[in-house]
């Protein structure tokens, strides 16, 4: 099975695996990129509401072409049908929202499983027609490698570079939108025309993500990659752009694996290994990370023992703590009698005035965003703006030279 | 640069609508009513705001303030009224006003930095795909130093205290180059510090012929930071200089018997 995925990684598992997994990559990518002002702008449900949409037209559009007496199956007709029920659910969602009292997970809710009752009984009612090879519709359920065609993969290329143009050309606009939306508004942005060009995006998406992964998993391909990315920088660009490439990874290697066994289903695999991606980033992604927490929560103690430490020799306190005793030992800041050397004495008395100017700026501000930096050995010149800490000396006096510790 | 191109920016800077009308009337609103449902926060509402002058709104909580700055900018739909800037109708003008919002409006765990806020300012300039330059960069830090920013420029948003907040949002206004600025709140929660530094920062901008209106919750403050003050309750209560508008009786029907006559004394009102 390694030397299958190997094999498949490198696009030697012969014509349809390699179309497959150049597809998935593509597509991961039109996603992850797509999906990331639909998790910014705090709506990522919506998009399970649009791709459970498209069934019904799918069901509809073969009717329709079968009765027009051509293939049923046209790919390119099928879409076109699931676009236009997306658009209707979509629209319908935003209807709701705005005319009615109902909030947008009611309205998310109503349509999602109405939308996709309605095509399952129209695919129901197709199995009972004998015309036009009817097999197979389900298949956009949970998506269908097998049979992918060369003219499937231009279908994802072409609508994967749409999708990444609309975000590249939109992405000041829509970012704006995402943050602050009456800002966005005020400065002249039509935000409904933005959140529907988003939605349009999300659309475009899933119609072309039918095939490879199916409606119902398609919401994570849009979704993942983006809270993923979220994990790695502090910037939305970036978000955008780390969210398209581990989508393509994603898409790029659940292909390769599924394709390296005989009963791994494609799209399912695509999920899995961007849940593993996902799940790699919430353990040791630094700063927003499980572990990087740990190790925060660790150095703060030791900030803790540190600073109580200064403060302690400052006042001329005697230390009991082992800890703070080894901290302080560790540093160079007292001998192994617990005298102070002339570092811990200097530093002590910086430690002090800090400690004033915290005590003060926490009364002043007090606001939670202040007090949660005061950490022991933050200096308060990271947290506070130049004036501020001027405008704090001022209550304090001037700086007074801390007796020495004996 | 091609003579289209400069007019272009000149016009978006407002520098040639500034040639063609002379007008010393910043914001004109006329018989403004926005109603939620069948409850009218803001009901036919004049207000006329004279350039180079620092306005505040004032009115006790769900009286209309914010809904009325929201309702001048478009954001939320109005039922009757008209909105002219610099005599132009709003539309027309939109490029000359700058939006303070609430800074509790907005979700601060967002994946930006303060620079890439401030930034926001200049999208106007920067259209769709346009790259940031240098000198965009430069612009950006100029009015974070402006606000005692900085400093702060590579900080992601999240960390910043609640005045430093309202300061980025400040120089995110600033940014823009306006010639009105509206603030929703820009006192509510911030620390000595930045209250001041906000306050300077709004007195240049007057003093470079811009005018503010700033919706004001401190009733001690007023007579030193403002110079003119509009009273509402819904409707208009009174509209003008402080030294007139804003009187105990004034105050005392813009809140009802929600402030208290002996805290109304201790307010440095102007001698009736």
């Amino acid at each position: 099975m390694l030397a299958g995925f190997i094999e498949a990684l490198f696009l030697q598992s012969g014509y349809n695996a390699a179309l497959v997994a150049i597809g998935a990559g593509l597509l991961g990518i039109a996603a992850g990129a797509g999906g990331t002002f639909l998790f910014l702008r705090k709506r990522a449900l919506v998009s399970d509401a649009v791709a459970h949409a498209t069934l019904p037209g799918i069901g509809l559009a073969f009717i329709i072409m079968v009765l027009l007496g051509g293939d049923g199956r046209n790919l390119t007709g099928l879409l076109i049908g699931s676009a236009i029920t997306a658009a209707i659910g979509l629209y319908l969602i935003d209807w709701i929202v705005r005319r009615t009292r109902l909030a947008e997970d009611a309205a998310i809710g109503a349509i999602l499983s109405v939308f996709f009752g309605l095509g399952i009984v129209i695919l129901t009612v197709i199995q009972t027609m004998n015309r036009g090879r009817q097999a197979g519709l389900e298949s956009f359920l949970l998506g269908s490698t097998a049979g992918m065609l060369f003219q499937d993969a231009v279908i994802i290329a072409a609508g994967g570079a749409l999708a990444v143009t609309l975000v590249i050309v939109l992405r000041r606009p829509m970012t704006t939108v995402a943050f602050d939306p009456d800002y966005a508004a005020a400065s002249g942005l039509n935000v409904r025309a933005l959140d529907l060009a988003m939605m349009g995006l999300v659309m475009a998406v899933t119609v072309i993500g039918l095939k490879v992964v199916g409606l119902i998993l398609i919401v994570a391909m849009l979704i993942i990659p983006a809270v993923t990315a979220r994990f790695w920088t502090d910037r939305t660009e970036r978000v955008v752009i780390i969210a398209g490439v581990l989508g393509g990874v994603a898409g790029y290697i659940g292909a390769a694996l599924s394709a390296s066994a005989p009963a791994l289903p494609t799209g399912p695999i695509i999920v899995l290994v961007s849940f593993a991606i996902f799940t790699v980033s919430l353990l040791f992604a630094p700063h927003r990370g499980v572990l990087a927490a740990l190790l925060t929560h660790r150095r703060f103690q030791v900030r803790v023992h540190h600073r109580q430490g200064l403060l302690a020799l400052a006042r001329n306190e005697p230390i009991h703590d082992p800890m703070t005793l080894e901290v302080l030992r560790r540093e160079g800041l007292i001998r192994k009698d617990r005298v102070a050397t002339d570092a811990g004495k200097a530093q002590a008395a910086k430690a002090l005035r800090d400690e004033k100017r915290w005590e003060i700026a926490r009364q002043i501000h007090q606001d939670e965003a202040v007090s949660d930096r005061y950490d022991g050995l933050t200096p308060i010149e990271d947290v506070l703006t130049r004036d501020e800490i001027d405008d704090i000396d001022r209550r304090i006096g001037p700086p007074v030279v801390v007796e020495s510790a004996g | 640069m091609s003579p289209a191109a400069a007019l272009e920016l000149a016009t978006a800077n407002g520098i040639a609508n500034r040639s063609e009308t002379v007008v010393d009337t910043a914001l004109s609103v006329r018989e403004l009513t926005v109603s939620y449902g069948e409850k009218p926060a803001v009901f036919s509402v004049d207000v006329t705001v004279p350039d180079s002058t620092l306005t505040a709104v004032i009115g006790p909580n769900g009286a209309g303030k914010s809904t009325l700055l929201k309702a001048v900018l478009g954001i939320v739909p109005t039922l009757s009224g008209e909105v002219r800037v610099f005599g132009q109708p709003f539309a027309k003008a939109r490029h000359r006003v700058a939006y303070v919002p609430q800074r509790a409006s907005v979700d601060w765990d967002f994946p930006t930095r303060v620079l890439d806020v401030v930034m926001m300012g200049l999208y106007r300039e920067l259209g769709l795909l346009r790259l940031i330059t240098g000198h965009h960069r430069q612009t950006a830090l100029e009015c974070l130093d402006r606000v005692g920013m900085a400093d702060f420029a590579g900080r992601q948003i999240g960390q910043l205290s609640g005045g430093q907040q309202q300061r980025v949002f400040l120089a995110r206004a600033l940014a823009q180059n306006a010639d009105l600025y509206l603030l929703d709140e820009p006192f509510a929660g911030v620390d000595a510090a930045t209250e001041k530094a906000i306050i300077e920062v709004l007195k240049d901008l007057r003093a470079e012929g811009r005018a503010v209106v700033a919706v004001h919750h401190d009733l001690a403050t007023v007579a030193d930071y403002f110079e003119r003050v509009l009273l509402i309750n819904v409707r208009k209560i009174a509209e003008g200089p402080v030294s007139e508008a804003f009187t105990s009786e004034t105050l005392q029907a813009t809140y009802g018997g929600r402030l208290a006559t002996a805290h109304i004394d201790q307010l440095r009102l102007p001698a009736a």
